[in-house]
């Protein structure tokens, strides 16, 4: 089995035990435990939901920091579309990529640009595979994949298997980079993508060893945005052009890279438990008519991202004023009627399934414990209060029989318990 | 319980609750997935039961749903109180429904969820009289 490395932890000096993260967690992943928050590896799904809620800033996510970026290498930025809609203002992109520039940056290759050929790369990959496997659902959101790989092993097959736009942009980045600058070796390009999740964080680091990883670096968006805001001059003209289109512009919300792939048939989620219930939905069957699926882990898609500083809404619109003024698209793919998509483009692979819920190996046992949960459930009061430490009373059934934590850890019960205790000794006294 | 009586989980399927309908179908497949049934075997059975547990909602105004789980069988039980189907063979065609129009705008009322809960199951058996209710059994077997 490939452990998956993740990019949310815990600050253990920060956390209070307050429960926040516990409820938050759309996957159930988290407990508390001797008043620390723990988070169980196998459910996380690294969506940030903690770090977005946790009222003592203790949960954190591994980018890399500005000051270790090697500034003796060649170094690309990387800007995901998002990070346009953070400032207010820019009525121009060409002024947020020249101050990428004054940040340092050696050469500049934007996310929507290879967004839009992702797009392109998609529609043909759909025309090609026909309807029979609709709905196909997006793999740009590294959320939505690791989920399908956790607990949705029959839509595995209807993910869309196009590279998502960091890794084209990264690749694309890099080729470029050394076709220009004939001096270069490989190994003095690095490219820095400018993230607004820990998501994309945990989507590089667990590369599989015989791929290719074409982000050498994961910065935060809000990192970025500081820097940033002291460099961008209105005064001066940029000597950088944007490559990207509106259409590329689009996809950091919710609905942007359904809609450019010009098919109405088309469904967009956003936010965990949202995508949970489509994802069961489309599990049973229930969309009869739909082509496509955007999912974005984030509410409002990724101008949502834990890591990105504007209000999501605010930033949409934004983005959609900037987009006014930007040609539809920059980039398109030259494909043949028919002529297959390049083996390389190609390379998104769902994660390998096995069932994170599983009670145990053996299925004689995994019958006795769940009979077991049962008998437990009841005996609880169905509170859902999480002083126990679970986020619900079935959760805390399920710790007590995997051997995690004892019945007597729900207080509510134990109070009960005490009470009947007390009235029975005033019975007694009475008689 | 003892080693081979099945596990039994029961559900109220409430039927003045339209956005709640396949709730169950959903804790199964959770369940199903903890103790380890194949992915395959799960969908099956998630979908037969989901379409079952419309049909509850949208023609018969609720009732209980009862599954019951031994290594070698999964069981389905969807019980209703409501008026019955007339004609079973034509109920189980493709196509054929009476759900309201209201019913059909929300993307229901397809007439395949008879069908499908035949195809996904094993074994299908339909009780049911007019004026007294439906009870629905599906089996499944792990391939
Ligand atoms: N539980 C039930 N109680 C009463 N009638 C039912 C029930 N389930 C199905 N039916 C009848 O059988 C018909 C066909 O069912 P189905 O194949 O699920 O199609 P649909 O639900 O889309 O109408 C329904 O339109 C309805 O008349
Ligand atoms: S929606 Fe976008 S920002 Fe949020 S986790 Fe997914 S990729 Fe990252
Ligand atoms: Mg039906």
């Amino acid at each position: 089995m490939i452990v998956y490395k993740h990019s949310v932890s815990l600050d253990a000096d920060k956390c209070k035990g307050c429960t926040t993260c516990l409820r938050r967690c759309p996957t159930q992943a988290i407990r508390i435990r001797d008043g620390k928050a723990c988070i169980n590896p196998n459910l996380c799904i690294d969506c940030g939901e903690c770090i977005r809620h946790c009222p003592y800033k203790a949960k954190k996510a591994d980018f890399d920091q500005w000051d270790s970026l090697d500034r003796s290498k060649f170094l690309i930025a990387l800007p995901a579309p998002s990070l346009f809609g953070q400032f207010a203002n820019l009525d121009d992109t060409d002024y947020l990529l020249q101050g990428l520039m004054d940040l340092g940056f050696n050469d500049i290759f934007e996310i929507a640009k290879a967004a839009e050929l992702v797009t392109d790369y998609t529609r043909a990959y759909m025309q090609r595979m026909g309807d029979a496997q609709a709905p196909f659902i997006s793999t740009a959101c590294p959320v939505v994949v690791r989920l399908i790989s956790l607990r949705f092993p029959t839509l595995r097959n209807k993910m869309v298997p196009v590279a998502p736009p960091i890794e084209l942009a990264g690749k694309l980045a890099k080729e470029r980079a050394l076709k220009e600058h004939p001096d270069l070796k490989p190994e003095d390009v690095r490219t820095v993508f400018i993230s607004p999740c820990p998501a994309k964080v945990s989507w590089v680091k667990n590369t599989p060893a015989d791929k290719e990883c074409y982000v050498d670096y994961v910065v935060s968006m809000s990192d970025v945005y500081f820097r940033l805001l002291s460099k961008m001059d209105r005064k001066k003209t940029p000597k950088v052009t944007s490559e990207s289109g509106a259409i590329g512009m689009s996809w950091p919300s919710s609905g942007g890279e359904a809609s450019a792939l010009m098919n109405d048939h088309y469904l967009a989620a956003d936010g965990v438990e949202n995508i949970i219930r489509v994802l069961d939905d489309i599990e049973m069957g229930h969309f009869p008519d739909l082509k496509f699926v955007e999912m974005n882990a984030c509410p409002g898609g990724c101008v949502g991202g834990v890591m990105t500083v504007e209000n999501p809404y605010i930033a949409r619109v934004r983005i959609r004023s900037l987009q006014r003024y930007m040609p539809i698209v920059q980039n398109r793919i030259s494909l043949q009627e028919g002529e297959p998509i390049p083996r390389e483009i190609l390379t998104v692979e769902p994660g390998e399934y096995s069932s994170a819920e599983l009670l145990n190996a053996d299925r004689a046992q995994s019958f006795r414990m769940m009979s077991e949960i049962e008998r437990i459930w009841k005996l609880l009061p169905g509170m859902d209060c999480g002083s126990c430490g679970a986020p619900t009373c079935r959760a805390h059934a399920e710790d007590v029989v995997r051997g995690e934590s004892s019945l007597d850890d729900c207080v509510i019960r134990m109070r009960e318990q005490l009470k009947a205790l007390q009235k029975e000794d005033g019975k007694g006294e009475e008689s | 319980m003892t080693e081979n009586e099945p596990l039994h989980f029961h559900y109220d399927v409430d039927g003045n609750n339209f956005t709640s309908a396949g709730e169950a179908s959903v804790q199964v497949k959770r369940m199903l997935r903890q103790m380890g049934f194949h992915p395959d075997l799960i969908r099956r059975i998630s979908v037969a039961m989901y379409e079952g547990e419309i049909n509850m909602v949208i023609h018969a105004k609720g009732g209980d749903a009862d599954v019951y789980v031994t290594p070698e069988c999964i069981t389905v039980v969807l019980k209703d109180v409501g008026p019955g189907i007339k004609d079973v063979n034509l109920a189980m065609q493709e196509g054929y429904s009476t759900a309201p129009d209201n019913i059909r705008s929300l993307g229901f009322g397809a007439g395949m969820g008879l069908p499908n809960m035949k195809r996904y199951s094993d074994e299908l058996k339909i009780d049911s009289v007019v004026g007294v209710g439906t009870t629905i059994e599906m089996k499944f077997l792990p391939a």
